[in-house]
């Protein structure tokens, strides 16, 4: 095994180049957890921890550019407004100690689909802002998941940051674990409302063999909430409304028996999720929509 | 591989060190430091918690090729640290203000004693020996490191503050309750002393 | 005792300063310091010279013969010194066991289970190791699994053992039954039809974990006599000795082994681990050897909670009281035998918990099957059966229409009752009065979660941090649960513990030294051991030497015993070491005074004083150029065995007793559980170390809580594999997940036993689950007939 120590950007697409098989390592949650168990023995092991850019974040117009590498800690403590619903999963992430190492980038690497940060980022809308030597993309993050622990990155990319839209209504993230802290999810929701467009997205975690959104729960919803004036009357949503999306959003699921969990559960679990914070959020969006019609 | 940094306040320098060697092993087996355990080895437990340039992590999970240069406080430089960061009126990591020239004047005594009779402590180690927080111990130093760093950051903290806080460093022995009395009793120490 | 109030205010630690530390005072560890310096030297933590890593292969399938096994490549290997396998060991004595030496060292011919060491490694770094290892070419071909009782038993399974000729092979009904005990009493038929009301139950009791931090190592440093010294981590060095001396060929004096700095056991040390592996590595080599077992092995590497299915039928009259009681217990003892027949005597013995039945028929067994092996951990075969039978009286006290506790109580055992093993309860059994203790405390207040404001705080509910619920589907529930457990070995074992005490004058002060070979586990056995000294002998100094084998055995380190059994031999040696001290006094100052004669003398503060108070002599004027130095065995009154047909005999030293109140709020809609409070009673007997007593309540609580709710080793029925052997996947409790605990600690004297004490580890493990999962059924109305809950069950997506 080799350890590369880029200590610029540069350097480290250079190496990837040059080492296609290179296993990137930031927090090491993951990386070190199958060097230590002895599930993998990468032939480079090439270190980000010192390319410091990586570690940054901006807050734009209309979207936070967040390096892959800023620590969970930080999402939560700096970026609760900009990016609710991310850190609210920031928040269910581990333990402290990883939340201080871990970071977006390691989660989008492994592609997981119990990463933590996924059903966040689908719900909210991102693209995943990856670079090689040949030059940077960007990938939507609906393209960035291709499989069981596959992602969209060629061989030679590497993951520099996350362009995530910042919120623009209110946003909420749920777990399953069967532990009430440290804590694989079972399966996990993340739900965004975006007033702006009068969408709803969705995302669903560890509940498929990769994150996926609910569509068809997301375009039931949409239509749902266009057709009964709710953005505009700030009305309770009907339970029947709710149930149904919650249905279609345990429908999205196609999960498997696990020792962490059944399928089943899964799916019941999801649709619990998804009733829950739809209401969280919209009850948040009346009451944001009712002040503001009282200051207008 | 070599590796250079600093681990309680002295520089180090570990050599021959194999690329998929942990921090953890580094200061176990190559450094004389076993007070870090290695309970799971995935994270899973916080036995192995550190300090990694201020800031609380499982040592298990952190390459040893990536604290190159970097700062490292473990239990045994706990009470130097905690010592360090009284008489600075705060905080002894660079984190919270002390420079890193500041940091490095300071290193863990020598271990001499065999009984640890007269050792000086961290106000948190005392609290966790006086509240009954030790059973088989293993768990202790890590709870100790990340503790010492919570009432760092919030000197008063409610209960769940602790529990959450504490959430990442699993113990088997206790049922966590002495330990919740032990940080109390070092806040309400803490607080009595300023 | 007061309890503990759950405000946040600091418990006050009593410290005395008036009396010197002896019995009854919270005095605090001797190994305390060390421990929070991270100087503690914990076997992992063994270091040496030139020293080698030892790597054990294991297997990847549960039950095959071995075709082949081929080392050639590992030992090309750089780095790597030596490469063993069933072949190289080197005497005829190749197994090891607890009572049964079933276990091989080293697989030969076929293995049993997933995980069963096949072949061992050392090498200069443990990556080379681990290389080396992954290079053995095993060829297997793979056996049917026999996985319960329905495969273990059918007329052509496969014996897991062939051959047996152990001494439980007479009496048990298939050859792949370890051993059965039934427990007779009165006539169940008869009695059964004065029942107005029955309840059959059937219950399971999943795989539990002892889940201790400290994984399992050691290092064995070769000597130059060609024997060996061991530094290991272990409940009971002499058994390890006994086990391990033969299978290498030496005598017991060339072992020579010392306790290392232990990281927690609950009965996963009573069987040997890497020792032998370590021992055979270093002899071969001429090396020092060190072997850590990472979480993943340790998962393999010790036997676990044995997982039982549990047949419950009880009467009563209708004004509630049991009529009889029929109970049928299978144990799961996987592919060795450990000490599943132990576990049997405790299930049946005390399978109908503690409650006056007058007509018994109880049945348990423990199998051989090719799932992990399975062993002591805290509270064995009495933990199972106190799931089961908790569940029952609930049922129970339904039917008959009486509030579950009362119906308990008027049911409860008391001091004079006859077991169902016939034996005579002869010390308090205030049964009904820990119940009444734990139902007077007061309820934790509702909906804690917006005790700080609007908000919800999650932390506080059910799901946590996950932030699965703001209030929600949660439902609190409430329930009770009470427990017996035998403390110390039974069924006629010679239960003994030796104790070395040495009194001499160091420093112009008198100095007690007390050596023994008791495993500290983190119990706070070597604190007690220094309060007795100072209680018995007046001696504020005292020395805890290190345990190892140059002192005769101290018994293991489980079955609640070591204060009990070591602590009275730590009594009784002191009290030998006062009569020679006394009479070194007499014969240099009796002729100053009468009292020496005539009175009743004392040791107290440094001096011999009469029992009027009266000081006639300093300590150290007696010992001056002197040491009185006495080691010597201790035993308690002795056991007899059960009676195989009937199970009647006096077999339990001691029974010890706690109950428990649970307070959950389950999310029921998503099947999720917090404990809100899991409020505590229990006789303690006399509390030597209040501290330490409360510790061990809340500690002991806390495991029966995680096997309540998480905590289960996951076996595929299909290949007997292992499904979840990491921190992962196999979840104990965080301290999230933990309530409080507050402690109501009753002290009734056992005139049997040292100071009146009763053992304490493990009573507390027993009622702690069936307490959750009745306050689980009362939230939910679910029956739950099975632990660990998981949300499935709560949800009907199982």
């Amino acid at each position: 095994m080799d350890f590369l120590r880029p200590a610029s950007w540069e350097e480290a697409l250079a190496a990837k180049a040059e080492h296609p098989t290179a296993v990137p390592i930031a927090g090491g949650t993951d990386v070190m957890v199958e060097i230590n168990f002895d599930h993998r023995r990468p032939e480079y092991l090439l270190d980000l921890n010192r390319i410091g850019d990586l570690e940054e974040w901006e807050v734009g117009e209309d979207s936070v550019r967040l390096g892959a590498s800023v620590p969970y800690t930080r999402i939560m403590e700096n970026l609760r407004g900009e990016l609710p619903g991310l850190a609210l999963a920031s928040h269910t992430v581990a333990s402290p100690q990883i939340r201080n190492r871990g970071g977006v980038g390691g989660n989008l690497g492994t592609a997981s689909p119990a990463g933590d940060a996924h059903p966040a980022l689908l719900a909210a809308g991102a693209e995943v802002e990856v670079e090689s030597v040949r030059g940077s993309r960007r990938i939507p993050i609906d393209a960035f998941y291709t499989g069981v622990k596959r992602n969209a990155l060629a061989a030679d990319e590497l993951i520099r940051a996350v362009h995530i839209k910042k919120a623009d209504g209110p946003q909420q993230y749920s777990k399953v674990g069967t532990r009430n802290a440290m804590v694989i999810a079972v399966c996990a929701f993340g739900l965004a409302l975006h007033p702006e467009t009068r969408t709803v997205r969705t995302g669903i975690g560890s509940a498929a063999p990769t994150p996926v959104r609910a569509k068809a729960a997301e375009e039931f919803l949409d239509a749902a909430l266009e057709e009964g004036g709710f953005w505009d009357n700030g009305k309770i949503i009907t339970p029947s409304v709710a149930k149904q999306f919650a249905d279609l959003c345990s429908a999205a699921c196609n999960p498997i028996d696990d020792v962490r969990g059944t399928a089943s559960y899964r799916r019941h679990a999801v649709g619990i999720m998804a009733r829950r914070t739809l209401t969280w959020t919209w009850e948040s969006y009346r009451g944001t929509a009712a002040r503001t019609e009282g200051v207008a | 591989m070599r590796v250079n940094f600093t681990v309680n306040g002295r520089k180090q320098e570990a050599d021959d060190v194999w690329e998929g060697e942990s921090l953890l092993y580094v200061l176990r087996e190559r450094m004389g430091l076993p007070g870090s355990k290695n309970a799971c080895e995935q994270g899973e437990c916080g036995s192995c918690t550190v300090r990694l340039d201020g800031v609380p992590v499982c040592s298990c999970l952190v390459a040893a090729g990536q604290v190159e240069g970097r700062e490292v406080v473990t239990v045994e430089g706990l009470a130097d640290f905690a010592k360090q960061r009284a008489e600075h009126g705060g905080c002894a990591s660079g984190a919270c203000g002390t420079s890193l020239q500041d940091a490095q004047q300071w290193a863990a005594k020598g271990q001499d004693s065999q009984t640890g009779e007269g050792t000086e402590l961290a106000p948190i180690q005392q609290a966790f020996i006086d509240a009954g927080a030790v059973q088989c111990g293993f768990c202790t130093p890590g709870l100790l490191v990340a503790a010492d760093e919570m009432l760092e950051h919030n000197p008063n903290p409610t209960d769940a503050d602790i529990r959450e806080a504490l959430s990442g460093n699993l113990c088997r022995c206790t049922g966590y309750e002495k330990i919740m009395d032990a940080v109390r009793l070092a806040a309400a120490r803490q607080g009595e002393a300023v | 005792m007061p309890t503990k109030p759950t405000t946040g205010a600091p418990t006050k630690i009593t410290q005395g300063s008036q009396t010197k530390g002896g019995i009854g005072e919270s005095t605090l560890r001797p190994d305390g310091t060390l421990k929070v310096t991270g100087e503690f030297a914990y076997s992992s933590d063994m270091w040496h010279e030139d020293m080698l890593w030892g790597q054990i292969l294991r297997s990847t399938v549960a039950h095959a013969e071995i075709v082949s096994i081929d080392t050639v490549e590992a030992l090309k290997t750089p780095g790597v010194y030596a490469v063993m396998t069933y072949d190289d060991l080197p005497t005829e004595v190749k197994n090891y066991g607890l009572e049964i030496q079933d276990t091989p060292v080293l697989a030969h011919g076929k293995v049993r289970h997933h995980g069963e060491p096949v072949a061992i490694v050392a090498a200069d770094h443990p990556e080379t190791a681990r290389r080396a290892a992954a290079k053995i070419k095993v060829e297997y071909r793979e056996l049917p699994v026999i996985t319960d009782e329905a495969s273990a038993t059918a007329p052509d399974a496969i014996l897991i053992h062939e051959g047996r000729d152990d001494h439980h092979i007479g009496h048990v009904p298939h050859p792949n039954i370890v051993h059965r005990q039934p427990i007779i009493r009165g006539d169940v038929e008869e009695a059964a039809k004065k029942a107005d009301f029955v309840v059959k139950g059937e219950y399971t009791f999943g795989m539990q974990d002892q889940a201790f931090l400290g994984p399992e190592s050691g290092l064995a440093v070769p000597g130059e006599d060609g024997g060996v010294d061991l530094y290991i981590a272990t409940q009971w060095l002499h058994s390890d000795l006994k086990q391990i001396a033969p299978v290498l060929g030496l005598p017991e004096d060339k072992v020579r082994m010392t306790l290392s700095g232990v990281g927690g056991a609950f009965g996963g040390r009573e069987d040997l681990s890497m020792q032998i592996h370590a021992c055979l590595l270093a002899l071969r080599t001429g090396k020092p050897v060190k072997i850590v077992y990472n979480r993943f092995e340790s998962f393999f590497g010790h036997v676990h909670r044995h997982p039982a299915k549990l047949y419950y039928e009880h009467g009563a009259t209708k004004d509630g009281k049991l009529t009889h009681l029929k109970a049928r217990i299978v144990l799961d003892g996987g592919a060795y035998a450990s000490a599943s027949p132990a576990v049997v005597g405790n299930a049946s013995s005390l399978g109908a918990g503690p409650y006056v039945v007058d007509n018994v028929d109880i049945e348990a067994i423990a199998l051989y099957t090719n799932n992990p092996p399975c062993g002591a951990m805290r509270g064995f075969g009495a933990v199972q059966a106190c799931f089961a039978y908790e569940a029952q009286m609930d049922k129970l006290a339904d039917k008959v229409g009486m509030d579950r506790v009362a119906f308990r109580q008027l049911n409860a055992m008391e001091q004079g009752t006859i077991m169902p093993t016939g034996q005579a309860v002869d010390s308090p059994a205030p049964v009904a009065e820990l119940l009444r203790r734990v139902k007077a405390m007061p309820m934790p207040p509702e909906q804690q979660w917006l005790a700080a404001g609007e908000a919800a705080d999650v932390r506080q509910l059910p799901g946590g941090l996950s932030n699965t619920t703001h209030g929600e589907g949660v439902v609190r529930g409430v329930g009770y649960a009470v427990g017996i457990k035998n403390v110390g070995f039974s069924e006629g074992f010679d239960d003994y513990s030796t104790a070395r005490v040495r009194m001499e004058v160091v420093g112009g002060e008198p100095v007690a030294t007390v050596h023994t070979a008791m495993a500290e586990v983190g119990q706070g056995g070597v604190t007690v051991h220094a309060q007795i000294a100072r209680t018995e002998l007046g001696v504020t100094q005292v020395t805890i030497n290190p345990a190892d084998t140059q002192v005769g055995s101290a018994g293991s380190t489980s079955a609640s015993r070591q204060t009990y059994v070591t602590g009275g031999a730590v009594k009784n040696s002191c009290e030998l070491v006062r009569e020679k001290v006394l009479e070194l006094g007499r014969r240099k100052f009796g002729s100053y005074h009468p009292a020496w004669a005539t009175a009743e003398l004392l040791l107290e503060g440094g001096k011999v004083v009469t029992d009027g108070g009266e000081v006639l002599a300093d300590l150290v004027d007696v010992l001056e150029g002197e040491a009185v130095e006495i080691e010597a065995e201790w035993r308690h009154r002795p056991t007899e065995a059960f009676d195989l047909r009937t199970g009647q005999g006096f077999g339990h030293v001691q029974y010890t007793f706690a109950a428990h109140r649970a307070v959950v709020e389950v999310d029921t809609e998503l099947g999720l559980v917090k404990v809100i409070e899991l409020a505590c009673a229990q006789d303690v007997g006399k509390a030597l170390n209040p501290l330490s007593v409360i510790g061990q309540i809340q500690g002991g609580t806390t495991q029966g809580l995680g096997v309540a709710v998480m905590e289960e080793i996951i076996v595929d029925p299909k290949t007997a594999k292992v499904r979840n052997p990491s921190f992962t996947d196999y979840l104990i409790p965080t301290i999230l997940d933990t309530p409080t605990i507050p402690v109501d600690v009753l002290e009734l004297a056992d005139d049997h036993a040292p100071y009146g004490l009763r053992g304490i580890g493990e009573a507390p493990t027993l009622s702690s689950t069936p307490a959750v999962l009745a306050a689980i059924r009362n939230a939910t109305g679910l029956e739950l007939n099975r632990t660990p809950v998981r949300p499935e069950h709560l949800t009907g997506t199982a």
